[in-house]
Parts: structure tokens; C-alpha cells; sequence
């Protein structure tokens, strides 16, 4: 039985830490990684197979193809003994592990270098696709942004994944349904990014990302012969109600008293 | 193998002889393996074979996720499309994690001659030589290009290999000892050095006899691994011809091997150089023999350039 209770926890602990990070660092991306809280934890913390370790080769892998949320990923990779814990405070400083776009030549346990939108994908499909050339174990999940899809390189992995047959891929697209400047529908539309996978023959399935229940439902799904998309549905800045949905939530901090408004609204008192 | 072969042909042999003993070599190509000269792979290891269809760029980032799963990838396209559309992918998804992948543009300079300027890649040495981590090797001719693909697979990192269209005669041989990241001297001589990589070492190696009929004595330098590029050897080479320098590229003069070899020499007092390569414009079609007297691309403008050197 899975303990949603202990997840749940384990979802705001990563969102605080997320925000210490991001404010220590006077600079980050906290709306896109509250967004994949829920996404994270179901992973790392349940379905992906971490074998022995970082250096595990037959692990499971994950890639964080929209690596401008790598606050969040470096705070689980800290939280599971991946990376160090004692670099919680040197995000974005020089010689820091925890590079403001993730350098996997730098942090132990980050399995691609990412932050030029589109490539972590590409590079998942060619690990899943390599993994499957070598028949050896292991899921390869990728999380990309949906307005990272605006990347041609997005369409020619998909339209590899299903060439290749790729059943060893979850891509799980984060549809927070804003971008950097302002909505994706008005910027260049998606919807309906199921359908759209589905034409590319992967097994789709449409979730609330911040729903156990839904998110594992997926996940456990098994897509013999198909690569499988999971569009994980995710309110950008979920956790802190006055950044949900807020299109400047992408990179700006909280400041003044809304930094203690954000601390409580994640269970924890401000400079406690 | 036929004497006279295009370096995308010989290049492939190597790797193909090469894979017999490690299976860990995998080539991938953007639907142009009779192109690029893939096709001998494909025969060979068809399983270890992948064509990702005209996807330059989802080609390089699948490349490094094979690597990142042990596999070693030489993914080609013609230059244009791989050095030149993929760079960002080589940049960001390769070097920048330093992943072990080989990028293999082939049709370098302008010998895609019918193609057109579009398909004629005179950027690729100055685009990839400007990355952090990469490597880039270039053979003169076919024999040199199978020793090169055992350079290319022995150098643990990402590596650029620049192969060409148009068939020379070899004027190397299987049993030469070249070494990574050091010059290679085809032809000893006092009054100047010519330097040159890729057909042009070929190209430059008919010009010493032209040379020779004018009583110049003229060493010839091949550069096989244009980065790292060998400054001692090539400043030892320059001193030891009257420092006296004819770079010899088939590719724009910004950012190529005469700024390499140029940047080498900075420190040297009394350095006459010069060079022959594409004056920093675009090519076209034409017959190959055509539009490589256009743009200057001969033996007998190599000999021009090296005996107006010669009087400086």
C-alpha cells in the first residue's frame, strides 16, 4: 500500500526546500517547480528503481528536460543521498553542484545535462533507445515543460520514440499551461496535446499531476510496444495559492512579507 | 581499396573494420547513409545501425543518450546540416557534459559541387574548433581517414571528424604512425612550410613539384587533428622553413586553420605567412574542377601562393 499521506509530506518538505534554495540564490525558477512537486515524488520516491545507487547502471533514469526546474530535482537528488546535502546553499554559486541549469559533470546522481529546452528529451529517447539496442533493464522518465514542446526537437524524438518503439520511455509533460511570457494557448496552442501524442502512437494518459492517486495510476500502466506520454495536468506555483497560475511566478522571488506568506501556506513559520 | 577514394568512403572502412572488435561502436545517420558513406556500417552491423530519419538534431541528442548508456555513437549528415544545424544540440546535449560522441560531417568545403552552396559546408572547422571539449580531426585522404576512425573511437570525449566528397589519390599509407594531436610531416624542405589539412594536404603535396621545378624547397605539414592543435610542432616545423607559412584550407578563412595556425604563432618574431582558402563567401554549383579553380582551390594557386611567399 502506498502511504499518500507520506508522500504528500515529502511533496511540501521539497517545496520548502525549493524555496530556501531559491531565495539563498536571490535567483531560480519556483513557479515550474512547484508545478512537478507531486511528479517527483511519485518517481523518486516510489516507482522509479534506483538499484544500488547513483551509480547504478541498470537504475531506473530521469531527465529533467525542462532543467530550469532543477531547484526541486537538486532537493530530492540532497534528499534520497544522491547529492550532497551540505550544497543546499550554494545554488548558483560558483563551483556549486547545483549549477542554475543542470550540469550532470557536477552534481552525482543528475542523469542529463539539461536547460536548452527540447534536448533532455531527445536524450532520453536515445538512452531508452540504447538501453533497448543492449537489452538491458531500466525506465527512462522525462519530464518536459508543455511550452518546451514548441521545440521542433520535441516532434522528432516523439515521432523516433513511436519509430523505435520505445516502451522503456515515459515522457510526462508537465501541463502547466503557462510559459515564460504568457499563456501557451496564446503563444502557440497545444491543446489537444493528448491528441496530438496519440496520432504519434504513444499510450496516453491524461492526469491531475498533483493527484497520487491519478499520477500512479499511470504510472503503473505498461505501454508493451508504445512509448507512453503521461499529460500530467499541474497548476504552475501549486502549494502557495498567490503564485498558482501566476505567469510571473516563472522566475520571480517572493519578497517582503510574501516570503512568510509562502513559508505558511507550506506549513512552515518564516526564520523558524 | 581503390588508390584514388573519397575520405567518407575510407573513413567507414576503418570503422567498420573497427567494430568487427568492438561491439560497443554504433553509427547513426540522417537518411544520407550512401551520402556520407554510413551505407558500408549499415551492411556490416545492420543492429547496430539507426537511422533517425531527416532529424539532424534529434539525431546528435539520441547519440548522446546512447553514450550516456555506454554505446559509442558516430552519428553523420553532411557538414552543413550536422556541424551546422545541429550545432547547439553538439554544443549543450555533447560538449558541455563532454559525452562520448562523434559527430562525422561529411561533403566538407565545396565539392558537393552540383548541390550548390547550400549543401557546401566552408563553416564546419571554425563552428566545431570553437567548442570547449571538442576534438577535430580532419584525414587528407581514404587511407588516413581509416586510421582516423581508430583516433576518433580511442579518444574518450566528443570528437568531430570532417570527411570529404571528393575521391584523391592516396599520398598516405595504412602503416603511417600519426598521433593524436600532433602534425604530421609528409616532406622535409627549407624555404618555407605548407600547411594544410584535409584534400588540400593532397592538393598541396602535387605542388611541391611545381615547386620543385622553381627550385623551392618547401616542407609539407598535414594537420589530421586540427584540435588540439600541435603549436610546438607546428612552430618547430615553421623555424626549420626559413619561417616562412602557407596554410592550405578547404574552408572559410574566418575561424579555420590559418587563424589555428596564425593564434600558434604569435609569440614568433619574423613570421611571413599566407594562405589559400574560401575568401569568406558562399559557394555554387559548377562541374568540381570548375568551381574549384574559382574559388582557388588548385595546385598551381598553391604553388602561386608559395612562390610570391617566397619573395617576401
Amino acid at each position: 500500500m502506498r502511504d499518500f499521506d507520506f508522500l504528500s509530506k515529502k511533496a511540501r518538505q521539497l517545496r520548502v526546500d525549493t524555496l530556501d534554495m531559491i531565495l539563498k540564490a536571490g535567483s531560480g525558477h519556483v513557479g515550474g517547480s512547484f508545478s512537478i512537486a507531486e511528479l517527483l515524488v511519485a518517481l523518486y520516491y516510489d516507482k522509479m528503481n534506483l538499484g544500488k545507487g547513483a551509480t547504478d547502471p541498470d537504475r531506473d533514469r530521469f531527465v529533467l528536460s525542462k532543467g530550469h526546474a532543477n531547484p526541486i530535482l537538486y532537493a530530492v537528488l540532497m534528499d534520497i543521498g544522491f547529492a550532497p546535502k551540505d550544497a543546499k546553499d550554494t545554488l548558483r554559486r560558483y563551483g556549486s553542484p547545483f549549477q542554475g541549469h543542470p550540469d550532470s559533470t557536477k552534481c552525482p546522481g543528475l542523469d542529463c545535462s539539461t536547460g536548452s529546452l527540447g534536448q533532455g528529451l531527445s536524450i532520453a529517447t536515445g538512452m531508452a533507445l540504447g538501453l533497448k539496442k543492449q537489452g538491458r533493464p531500466g525506465q527512462v522518465y522525462v519530464i518536459t515543460g508543455d511550452g518546451e514542446l514548441q521545440e521542433g526537437i520535441c516532434w522528432e524524438a516523439f515521432m523516433a520514440a513511436n519509430a523505435f518503439a520505445l516502451d522503456n520511455l515515459t515522457v510526462i509533460i508537465d501541463r502547466n499551461r503557462l510559459q515564460l511570457s504568457a499563456p501557451t494557448e496564446e503563444t502557440n496552442p497545444l491543446d489537444s496535446v493528448e491528441e496530438k501524442l496519440k496520432s504519434f502512437n504513444f499510450a496516453v494518459d491524461s492526469v491531475d499531476g498533483h493527484d497520487f492517486e491519478q499520477i500512479f495510476r499511470a504510472l503503473d500502466k505498461k505501454t508493451a510496444g508504445k512509448p507512453h506520454c503521461i499529460v500530467a495536468n499541474t497548476v504552475k506555483g501549486k502549494g502557495v495559492s498567490f503564485m498558482e497560475n501566476g505567469v510571473k511566478w516563472h522566475g520571480a522571488l517572493p519578497s517582503g512579507d510574501e516570503i512568510a506568506a509562502a513559508y505558511k501556506e507550506l506549513g512552515v513559520e518564516y526564520g523558524k | 581499396m581503390a588508390n584514388k577514394e573519397a575520405t567518407r568512403f575510407g573513413f567507414y572502412e576503418g570503422l567498420v573494420d573497427l567494430a568487427k572488435v568492438h561491439d560497443d561502436i554504433y553509427a547513426l545517420d540522417a537518411d544520407l547513409a550512401k551520402t556520407t558513406g554510413s551505407v558500408a556500417f549499415q551492411k556490416a552491423f545492420p543492429e547496430r545501425y539507426i537511422d533517425v530519419g531527416i532529424a539532424e538534431q534529434n539525431m546528435v541528442g539520441i547519440s548522446a543518450g546512447l553514450s550516456k548508456v555506454g554505446i559509442v555513437p558516430f552519428c553523420a549528415s553532411m557538414a552543413v546540416f550536422v556541424a551546422g544545424r545541429a550545432f547547439e544540440i553538439i554544443r549543450n546535449g555533447v560538449c558541455y557534459s563532454r559525452l562520448n560522441v562523434k559527430i562525422v560531417g561529411s561533403h566538407g568545403g565545396i565539392t558537393a559541387a552540383g548541390d550548390g552552396g547550400s549543401h557546401q559546408c566552408i563553416e564546419d572547422i571554425g563552428i566545431m574548433r570553437s567548442l570547449p571539449n571538442m576534438v577535430v580531426l580532419q584525414p587528407c585522404d581514404s587511407n588516413q581517414a581509416r586510421l582516423i576512425a581508430k583516433m576518433a573511437y580511442e579518444h574518450n570525449g566528443p570528437v568531430y571528424v570532417r570527411t570529404s566528397r571528393e575521391p584523391m589519390e592516396n599520398i598516405t599509407s595504412l602503416d603511417d604512425k600519426i598521433q593524436f594531436g600532433k602534425i604530421q610531416t609528409l616532406c622535409e624542405g627549407k624555404d618555407l612550410c605548407i600547411i594544410a589539412s584535409g584534400m588540400m594536404t593532397c592538393l598541396a603535396h602535387q605542388a611541391l613539384d611545381i615547386l620543385k621545378e622553381k627550385g623551392i624547397s618547401a616542407s609539407l605539414v598535414n594537420i589530421h587533428t586540427i584540435k588540439p592543435f600541435d603549436k610546438d610542432g607546428v612552430i618547430a616545423a615553421v623555424r626549420k622553413a626559413g619561417k616562412r607559412v602557407l596554410v592550405c584550407e578547404e574552408s572559410n578563412m574566418v575561424c579555420g586553420l590559418t587563424e589555428a595556425v596564425a593564434s600558434s604563432l604569435v609569440e614568433e618574431d619574423g613570421i611571413r605567412i599566407s594562405h589559400v582558402a574560401i575568401e569568406d563567401r558562399f559557394g555554387q554549383s559548377g562541374a568540381t574542377g570548375e568551381l574549384l579553380e574559382a574559388y582557388g582551390i588548385t595546385k598551381e594557386n598553391i604553388a602561386a601562393k608559395a612562390i610570391e611567399l617566397c619573395k617576401r
